[in-house]
């Protein structure tokens, strides 16, 4: 799917997602490093609020329990009356601002002997100071207040209660005090104070922490005693707000609270207030086993921290935007130019050599690449001309050849048999050029009813010179040839006009025979050609007698001898050029004239045409599919005799 | 002014309908009283009460409050009520003091009462209660553990326990008695884990009382026969659709308490009406008729009365008992 893609997309994709990861790990880290810094600016904060709110506390409640320790001592060890023991009461109520009532309570019959209930009780009411005695109605002895410090034999801070009419809320400091009877240390009853809790529900309710927080106070047994929701307080603990919370991680924290230890809770505290999620920490009120719990609301907490948390994000996140559009751009600056330049190198490959390569101004690579592409161009352009101009020549070139092989054939006599009529003698010639005109020729005509005139010739070179003066030396033995004429004097002759207008210093092989078909005489000349084979009518194969006269045309004036000789009816002759005796195979070998004798000895009793078309198919077998560069001419006479 | 004369209108016409349809309506009117002040263990007659089912049965009920110094039974001995929810312990001991109450139905099936001990104290066992300190409350919660001790041989120090646990909970005491639907909770809320406690539920040991029954007075059952079973089936009723919609039931209860300025727990008095149900309905005793005495445990706790003292004669069953018709299920 992405090697679709264009590089632009793949360019912002992947500057865009790898810069976005950068900015995440930088993010994430200063978010982590940031949170920790303020956590722990909170944690020493906290610290200090809650420090000093339990000192508070403490100093409220140790400075209570001053007095019924120092009661309780004083019952221990002095005598006493009711009045003495009313004036102490008295006095405490009276002189402590901070205590509400205070009682002593014996144990049954231990103050009076006759009576069961004994417990005054001095207490504040509408400013002044009221008294009552505890009685059997109330029935002091299974109090909570009487019986828990009876029982542990050591003072206690009761569980918080509502007080007598039911609007304040109080918390008493019971303290057992001892008789000695009879040498033995024995339970005489209790000394109480009681103490409002309206201060210390106000020295609570007096921590704020940011918007939401709050502090609360729990009692030993988790129940409310300071709480930001009325309704908690004596009703709730913290164990029945974990159970219809079902929270069992606050009822944990609930469980070291009350049991006296300090701390924060591992998982978040849903604030009762506000239902958001808290960091809650405690510590322990070491008086009364109390504890106070402090609920930091995390997203306040965090709330700066938030804030630039936010910024941050939008900055990044505004950035990410503008490098991925910065990207595009420069992508595209980079890609327009080359999807141009794919567009035109496509139409270029298609043959549209006028396409326009765009100016790339840059000097950068795709600059390059562009002045590349244009050069390119350019250069495919003119070599496309030159080939077309050239492929245009040679196309003449090669339609004048074709033309000049047409004339060439055209001379020479392609007819066969060409003299239907006679039966004395029949010929047969073929020529297999090598390229489209050859030099080789061959002719014959009758010069009379009695004389037949035979040529065969190789001109020097190949193509249209050695055909025009080929077919120029055919012309003018044809034209010399007579009955009377000697072929060593045609041949002079020829040579002379050949050599006299004969700039290029070309030249011809030439063998030219007159056959007296009456007689069967053989006249003859070679000028500097291939001895032809005799193939008599005995078997005899041989090459002809003729060491050679000089090449045709190369100088004017060379004597050419005139030869003689008698065919008996029946005897053949085989004209050749050098073409079929050196012919080439693969492996460089050529025919050789002796294979050529042994081919025509062979088929020597067939007709003139089977003669040549043997050689023929010997040469083809011999070279087999090896191109040859040489005309291949053959010309076969077979004399039959006069009548 | 002119809304002030409608509305004084509407008002005069309005009294007059409400005056017409109370007397026109020919509902009995019955007073009920239970042990205590509205909580979850009376929630089925709050209910019934709330949700018009007494109205439905032909009662006009009024529901009073009981507690500490205004016991039920004597209310109802009074003639202050004409019904009361009364133990079944407390109920035989009045009979057989000649004082003619009667069972009328039977609503809680299964004692709640039970000791509870902390396991740190090293208490597992009933044995392991040999020696210690255990708060008991007076008068009749203090049967099933006279009972339970003497079978168990063993030699206990007792502590008057007040209404709180509180002296449990600072180990003033070894163990506490409590009530599985009320105090047993208080103690799980006061931080205290459950498996960190040791329970001894009574009825476990061979000694269940049923509790929470309906009396009435023999005269007042003569009078009006169909009227009491009325109640006791439309108190029956009640419990049913309390726990059918406990929710629904809890806020009605809880509406109850905070009227009558009971300091109110939703938490707590909703494991209380689970545990009304669980001593209602106790599964797995298939012989019980919901709302109805079973005569072994009549015999069982009437056994046990006289074997401690506090009665001479066991009453006869059937004059303690009224079986209401229909009223077996």
């Amino acid at each position: 799917m992405f090697n679709n893609r264009g590089i632009a997309f793949k360019l912002v994709i992947f500057f865009t997602l790898s810069s976005a990861a950068i900015f995440a790990v930088i993010f994430s880290y200063n978010y982590l490093v940031s949170r920790r810094m303020i956590q722990k600016g909170i944690e020493e904060n906290s610290a200090n609020l809650i420090t000093t709110t339990t000192s508070r506390i403490e100093v409220l409640l140790t400075s209570t329990q001053k007095v019924p320790q120092n009661t309780a001592y004083l019952l221990e060890n002095m005598n006493y009356d009711e009045s003495e023991l009313f004036k102490v009461l008295y006095a405490i109520v009276e002189k402590n601002p901070e205590i509400y009532g205070a009682a002593v309570a014996f144990e049954p019959y231990a103050f009076d002997k006759n009576k069961k209930y004994y417990a005054p009780y001095f207490y504040k009411v509408n400013g002044g100071i009221s008294f009552k005695y505890l009685d059997k109605f109330y029935d002091y002895f299974t109090w909570d207040w009487y019986q828990i410090p009876r029982e542990l034999e050591t003072p206690q801070w009761t569980e918080p209660y509502f007080g007598e009419g039911g609007g304040i809320m109080m918390s008493s400091y019971a303290v057992p005090f001892y008789k000695n009877v009879d040498g033995q240390r024995k339970f005489a009853g209790i000394v109480i104070v009681d103490i409002s809790l309206e201060y210390l529900r106000d020295i609570v309710s007096s921590i704020k922490i940011l918007k939401s927080g709050y502090g609360f106070l729990i009692s030993r047994n988790g129940t409310f005693v300071t709480h930001p929701i009325k309704e908690y307080i004596m009703n709730e603990t913290i164990f029945s707000v974990a159970e219809q919370r079902n929270d069992a991680s606050l009822r944990e924290n609930g469980r070291r609270m009350i049991n006296g230890q300090s701390g924060f809770s591992a998982q978040a505290v849903k604030s009762a207030v506000t239902g958001k999620s808290c960091i809650m920490t405690y510590v322990p009120i070491k008086s009364n086993g109390w504890s106070l719990g402090v609920l930091f609301p995390h997203d306040e907490l965090m709330s700066d921290i938030t804030n630039l948390n936010h910024v941050v994000l939008v900055l990044g996140v505004t950035g990410l935007m503008l490098l991925a559009l910065a990207v595009v751009f420069i992508a595209r600056s980079i890609t327009k130019p080359l999807t141009i330049m794919a567009d035109i190198a496509g139409r270029i490959g298609t043959g549209d050599l006028e396409a326009l390569v765009p100016r790339v101004r840059t000097h950068d690579e795709v600059g390059r690449l562009a002045l590349a592409l244009d050069c390119m161009k350019r250069s495919l352009k003119d070599y496309i001309q030159e080939i077309t101009d050239t492929t245009a020549s040679r196309q003449r070139m090669e339609s004048e050849l074709k033309i000049a092989r047409n004339i060439q054939m055209g001379i020479l006599p392609k007819i066969f048999p060409p003299f239907p009529d006679r039966t004395d003698f029949d010929i047969y010639a073929q020529t297999v050029p090598a390229r489209e005109v050859g030099g080789d020729f061959y002719d014959f005509f009758l010069i009379d009813r009695s004389h037949l005139c035979f040529v065969i010739g190789d001109a020097s070179g190949k193509g249209i010179p050695a055909a025009i003066f080929m077919a120029f030396t055919k012309t003018l033995i044809k034209a010399k040839a007579a009955v009377d004429l000697d072929t060593g004097v045609l041949m002079e002759g020829v040579n002379d006009e050949l050599s006299r207008g004969n700039p290029a210093d070309m030249f011809i092989t030439v063998f030219c025979a007159i056959l007296n078909t009456e007689t069967g005489e053989l006249r003859y000349t070679n000028g500097g050609h291939n001895p032809p084979v005799v193939m008599r009518r005995t078997g005899e194969v041989s090459y002809l007698d003729c060491s050679g006269d000089l090449v045709v045309g190369i100088m004017e004036g060379s004597p050419y001898s005139s030869r003689r000789l008698a065919l008996n009816p029946g005897d053949r002759l085989f004209l050749y050029t050098d073409g079929v005796t050196e012919a080439m195979n693969a492996s460089d070998e050529i025919f050789s004239n002796d294979r050529l004798l042994r081919v025509l000895s062979l088929c020597a009793e067939r007709s003139v045409s089977q003669i040549v078309s043997c050689v023929g198919d010997a040469v083809n077998e011999f070279c087999q599919e090896t191109p040859q560069y040489d005309d291949i001419t053959m010309l076969a006479l077979q004399y039959s005799g006069g009548d | 002014m002119r809304y002030v004369r409608s509305l004084f209108l509407f008002l005069i016409i309005f009294s007059a309908i409400a005056c017409d349809v109370r007397a026109e309506t020919g509902l009995k009117t019955i007073s009920f009283i239970p042990q205590w002040g509205p909580q979850a263990q009376f929630s089925g007659y709050y209910v019934a009460y709330d949700k018009g089912i007494y109205k439905k049965h032909g009662l006009d009920v009024r529901i009073t409050q009981g507690g500490a110094y205004r016991p039920s039974s004597e209310i109802l001995e009074k003639g202050e009520a004409d019904i009361a929810s009364i133990w079944l312990s407390t109920a035989i001991q009045k009979r057989s003091r000649k004082v003619k109450l009667v069972n009328i139905g039977q609503i809680v099936q299964r004692s709640s009462l039970m000791l509870i001990a902390k396991k740190s104290r090293g208490i597992k066992t009933p044995e392991d209660l040999n020696g210690k300190k255990i708060g008991l409350w007076g008068a009749d919660f203090r049967i099933q553990p006279e009972a339970f001790f003497k079978r168990h041989n063993l030699k206990v120090t007792v502590i008057p326990q007040s209404y709180s646990v509180n002296l449990f909970l600072r180990d003033g005491v070894d163990a506490a008695s409590g009530m599985w639907y009320n105090e047993y909770h208080t103690i799980l809320n006061s931080g205290i884990n459950a498996d960190e406690l040791t329970s001894f539920f009574y009825s476990d040991y061979g000694l269940n009382f049923p509790e929470d029954g309906l009396y009435v007075m023999e005269d007042g059952l003569k009078r009006d026969p169909e009227a009491m079973c009325a109640f006791a089936k439309a108190s029956m009723e009640g419990w049913k659709y309390a726990f059918d919609h406990p929710e629904e039931a809890l806020d009605i209860i809880l509406r109850y308490m905070v009227t009558a300025n009971v300091p109110a727990n939703r938490i707590h008095q909703k494991w209380m009406l689970e545990r009304m149900k669980d001593i209602i309905y106790p599964s797995g005793e298939d012989s019980r008729v919901p709302g109805t005495l079973r005569k072994e445990d009549y015999d069982r706790v009437s056994k046990e009365l006289k074997e401690q003292g506090l009665i001479r004669d066991i009453p006869d069953i059937n004059t303690f008992v009224f079986r209401c018709a229909g009223n077996v299920q």
